[in-house]
């Protein structure tokens, strides 16, 4: 490997989420020292995913295959519609393995500061897919951001007309918060969400 | 150089993988931006929410250098409007128009002091809309465009004010406005003195384009800047 080789590979890896200029010398030099087991296998695994992966053309998830795996599972509960800002909200869905219904990522959120405006987003195949007779309830898993709930109730006026409940997630105490760490807006919130126990 | 100053958020741009830029309406240094290091991280996500009210301390080797921010929230008023999208929609407009007026750096204590109004008036208030109509008035009084809507700019009469001039921005009676009509902008009544209980709709969407026309045209257009997208939305959710 000629040194502009090097500088290459690591000119790229500091792009990377997470790694500098000083970490991506050291990957490179990791993965140079295991040339067999590490960086061919990296570099097949990168360009087989670079080849096969698409954004699924029905929901927006990435996948090796369109529709994606997800879209195509019949055991996933076709009246239930979760919409997600972005894959990673969608995969941190799918870790948790709660959630049985089908996806739908609208690629953002909408952002005056970014100049994202709603055509940027993809509302108008969630729109489409609402207004399918079999999904009954749409979820909106947005961030609890200003951004986030702004494109909420914007996707919730554009499905007024579609014959679906729509539903939001939960804000509030986060499993193993303590109260007296969380920021006054979270308590708010929690306390405004409250759920009886018992009584009438 | 440093200095602390009550603040309200207006906007969080991500700078790179861990920082935030920030702009804030600063009580006595103006619309301030700076570094937020370690912005993007989950203690700092829920105080940099447009709209929060602030503390922060300002850093920087020399005045015009960005400098850096550090921030203690006073008093989350974003939280508390997630639910509500007509007054999370104001709330985003008023962050936006803001930002996009108010020259940085400059001193506009007048300014910070409507925004607080306007955040109570967002949280508590059922006359919202009506205050948020006022904010913009006021904004443009403190930038040096402020409306004559006192008298009637051809009559002189104080009653019966029902336009407003695009050209000159003086109220002009129904009657003396009557002829020119098509070419007047609505005055709508709570602007003109006149109280009622519930302010009809076409009264809003008439004051929003009233100020909208004025800080467009007097405020932003010099500098070539449009009507944030975040207040055409607002404006959509009365007009649709």
């Amino acid at each position: 490997m000629t040194p502009t080789a090097i500088d290459r590979l690591i000119q790229l890896l500091a792009k990377l989420p997470g790694l500098g200029p000083r970490s991506a010398r050291r990957v490179a030099l990791h993965l140079i020292k295991r040339k067999e087991s590490l960086l061919g296998p990296l570099a097949e695994a990168m360009a087989e995913a670079a080849t096969a992966v698409h954004p699924c053309s029905e929901c927006g998830n990435l996948d090796a295959v369109d529709p994606c795996s997800i879209c195509r599972d019949i055991q996933r509960d076709q009246t239930l519609l979760c919409v997600v800002e972005d894959v990673a909200d969608l995969w941190a869905l799918e870790r948790a393995m709660i959630f049985k219904g089908r996806y739908h990522v609208i690629g953002g959120t909408l952002s005056a500061l970014e100049g994202v405006g709603p055509e940027d987003l993809n509302i108008e195949d969630l729109v489409r897919r609402a207004a399918d007779q079999s999904v009954r309830e749409v979820i909106l898993a947005m961030n609890a951001t200003v951004d986030g709930q702004t494109t909420a109730h914007y996707v919730t006026d554009r499905l007024a007309d579609c014959e679906v409940s729509i539903s939001r997630l939960a804000h509030g105490v986060p499993v193993g918060g303590e109260l007296d760490y969380l920021d006054e807006g979270t308590l708010g919130a929690a306390l405004r969400s409250r759920t009886k126990i018992s009584g009438d | 150089m440093q200095w602390t100053d009550d603040a309200i958020l207006l906007s969080a741009r991500k700078h790179g993988e861990t920082s935030v830029i920030v702009q804030a309406l600063t009580q006595c240094h103006g619309r301030h931006g700076g570094l937020v290091r370690g912005g993007v991280g989950r203690g700092s996500r829920g105080v940099l929410q447009p709209g929060n009210e602030i503390q922060g301390t300002w850093k920087a080797r020399l005045p015009d250098h960005l400098g850096s921010y550090t921030i203690e929230l006073k008093r989350a008023r974003a939280a508390h409007l997630l639910n509500d999208a007509a007054r999370l929609a104001a709330l985003s407009a008023a962050c936006s128009v803001a930002e996009a007026a108010l020259p940085e750096r400059e001193i506009h204590v007048a300014a910070y002091d409507g925004f607080l109004v306007l955040l109570e008036a967002l949280e508590t208030s059922d006359h919202w809309a009506e205050v948020y109509i006022s904010w913009e008035l006021g904004l443009l009084r403190e930038l040096g465009f402020g409306l004559d809507l006192s008298a009637c700019a051809q009559t002189g009469e104080t009653e019966g004010l029902a336009f407003v001039s695009p050209r000159t921005g003086r109220a002009v009676t129904a009657a003396a406005g009557a002829p020119y009509k098509e070419r007047l902008l609505a005055l709508p009544g709570f602007l003109a003195g006149q109280t009622s209980e519930e302010t009809a709709p076409q009264d809003l969407i008439d004051g929003l384009a009233l100020t909208g026309f004025f800080v467009e045209r007097h405020v932003l257009a010099p500098h070539n800047i449009k009507i944030p997208p975040a207040r055409t939305r607002f404006v959509e959710r009365f007009t649709q």
